[in-house]
């Protein structure tokens, strides 16, 4: 058999698999890069006696740029970002399966292909021109619905984001309920089920996995997203008490204060250390998702 | 004369342009096994979708013609779902639920509104029992149905299929996936379901039709060939030469 083939064919086979693997790795790669990159710029502030790590995560006062008492407390910027994507996240979830379930399960022929079409423009609108709607559409229309003195608050940037993360679980959440089997769907039928009934004991339990990866899709996009939330939430240090408090979210500050800032100078050093508070974070949720995907598969 | 439970009239079942059903019609006498045996492409899965209505399920699918059951035209039937309890129906490739192996036999009674726990269990355990599964996943009715063996699987779409205490039972060749020795438990319960429920039988075993079948129909590119007494139809003479060659695998 093996006598047959010439030794470059061999040589090429070799070669191609060592191509593949390689592509394998380098996500790896890139992730462990990026990770010691940002903490490279960030960690040695943790070194610095004028710097407490407690205060970094207790503390809300952030007044990077102090000349007498400079503090750095990002509890204010977290508690925004953690709001925002929450409020966000109550908003695009229901919606986002919402239209998922309605494009894959109720939809045919030509409605269907335009709803996609549609849904995946939305998700190709920039960022920046979000944050153009947050400012002039939704801030009037927030003052004048809610009688509030401030429409760049909490619910103006949540609901850009919901937004922008609802055409992302659309997609991801259509693909997952396409992906059941249509024999699931026949069997239930030929039972008596009605279409709700279906969609609720059949086809959500089949597919939960691929609906749970849609919606931490869309959490992800939702924490990472700063220029519309940078425009949309009124920009201000303080840990919201309602969604119509203006408050700051950690993508923002960075977005706003790198440029102002000189290099490996101790502001320079704790905004990357937020990117690394960013990066935790982004892990923890896919971690814990990741626990739940195993979890349901057990069960 | 005894009034008969399905009356199928001029049926005719197209997918788009193309015509799959050429206007049949026959009668399924109460508590009878109507064997119907037919190469593939002949249209038997798709008479059975339509006598539960679940064709329409089909994009393009457009039956015409009138199916009684009890006398009553189901395409006039408001509640759908309530017909499809009425008629069972045993796909021929198992579709285990995505669920526990008891959620899959509580899943249509479920949908019917039974909720008390005790009456679940008792249903499960019988439906089990009937199609002969229960001695072997008795000790782990909460792992996934999908996780049975094929055969294992087969089995408890019917079990599901009995679940709802159906009139009419469609089995669309049921022992595909089940060995011979099963497969003849489960006729036995079929012999003994007879008593309560009207059974279509579409088989691709002649002999399966043979064995359980008191009439059976010869259906072949979407018209009735010959339908009458199973004897008949596996005797020496039956009404049509193409009968004769089919049953005797000497077809084509």
């Amino acid at each position: 058999m093996t006598g047959s083939r010439s030794t470059l064919s061999i040589y090429g086979e070799k070669a191609i698999e060592l191509l593949i693997r390689l592509c394998g790795v380098s996500a790896i790669i890139f992730v462990f890069a990026i990770f010691f990159f940002v903490f490279r710029e960030g960690a040695p502030i943790l070194a610095s006696k004028d710097f407490s790590l407690g205060k970094f995560l207790t503390s809300t006062e952030w007044y990077p740029t102090s000349m007498s008492n400079v503090r750095f407390g990002t509890l204010a910027l977290l508690a925004g970002t953690l709001s925002v994507t929450g409020v966000a996240m109550l908003i695009a979830v229901p919606f986002g399966l919402g239209a998922a379930i309605f494009v894959s399960e109720f939809c045919t022929g030509k409605v269907r292909e335009i709803l996609k079409i549609v849904i995946e423009l939305l998700a190709a609108i920039p960022s920046i021109v979000w944050g153009f709607i947050g400012l002039t559409v939704m801030n009037p229309i927030i003052q004048n619905l809610f009688h509030v003195p401030v429409g760049l608050n909490v619910l103006n940037a949540a609901i850009l984001l919901a937004l922008m993360s609802i055409p992302v679980m659309v997609s991801i959440g259509e693909d997952a309920l396409k992906a059941v089997p249509d024999s699931y769907r026949e069997g239930a039928l030929a039972l008596g089920a009605t279409r709700w009934q279906i969609i609720w004991r059949v086809l959500l339990p089949a597919a939960k996995n691929g609906l749970l990866a849609a919606v931490l899709l869309g959490v992800g996009r939702a924490v990472g997203e700063t220029m519309a939330v940078l425009m949309a939430t009124g920009h201000a240090v303080q840990i919201p008490h309602s969604i119509f408090d203006s408050c700051r979210t950690l993508t923002a500050t960075i977005a706003a204060e790198l440029g102002e800032t000189r290099e490996h100078s101790p502001h320079y050093q704790v905004l990357f250390l937020i990117g690394i508070l960013l990066f935790t974070i982004t892990f923890i949720v896919n971690l814990i998702a990741d626990f739940v995907v195993k979890g349901v598969r057990k069960k | 004369m005894v009034k008969p439970k399905v009356q199928v009239e001029n049926l005719r079942l197209s997918y788009g342009p193309r015509e799959v059903i050429h206007g049949i019609s026959f009668d399924i006498e109460p508590n009878e096994i109507l064997g119907i045996i037919g190469p593939a492409q002949s249209g038997k899965t798709s008479l059975l979708r339509c006598i539960n209505r679940t064709i329409e399920f089909t994009v393009g699918a457009k039956p015409s013609g009138t199916i009684r059951v009890d006398g009553e035209d189901i395409s006039e039937m408001r509640n759908v779902y309530e017909l499809r309890r009425r008629v069972g129906m045993v796909a021929p490739l198992p579709v285990g639920l995505p669920l526990s192996i008891y959620d899959n036999v509580a899943f249509a009674p479920r949908a019917a509104g039974m909720k008390k726990k005790g009456e679940l269990d008792t249903l499960v355990e019988k439906c089990l029992t009937q199609s002969a599964l229960w001695d072997e996943v008795k000790d782990r009715l909460d792992s996934l149905g999908t996780k049975l063996s094929g055969g294992q699987q087969q089995r408890l779409t019917i079990a599901r299929a009995l679940s709802h205490s159906p009139e009419i039972l469609c089995l669309d060749e049921f022992s595909i996936a089940i060995d011979p020795v099963t497969t003849m438990r489960i006729e036995d319960v079929l012999k003994v379901l007879k008593k309560e429920v009207t059974i279509i039988l579409v088989t691709n075993l002649v002999q399966q039709a043979r064995r359980l079948a008191a009439r059976t129909m010869f259906l072949w590119n979407g018209e009735i060939i010959e339908l009458g007494p199973t004897e008949q139809l596996f005797g020496d003479k039956p009404k049509d030469k193409r009968t004769y060659d089919y049953v005797n695998g000497i077809f084509g």
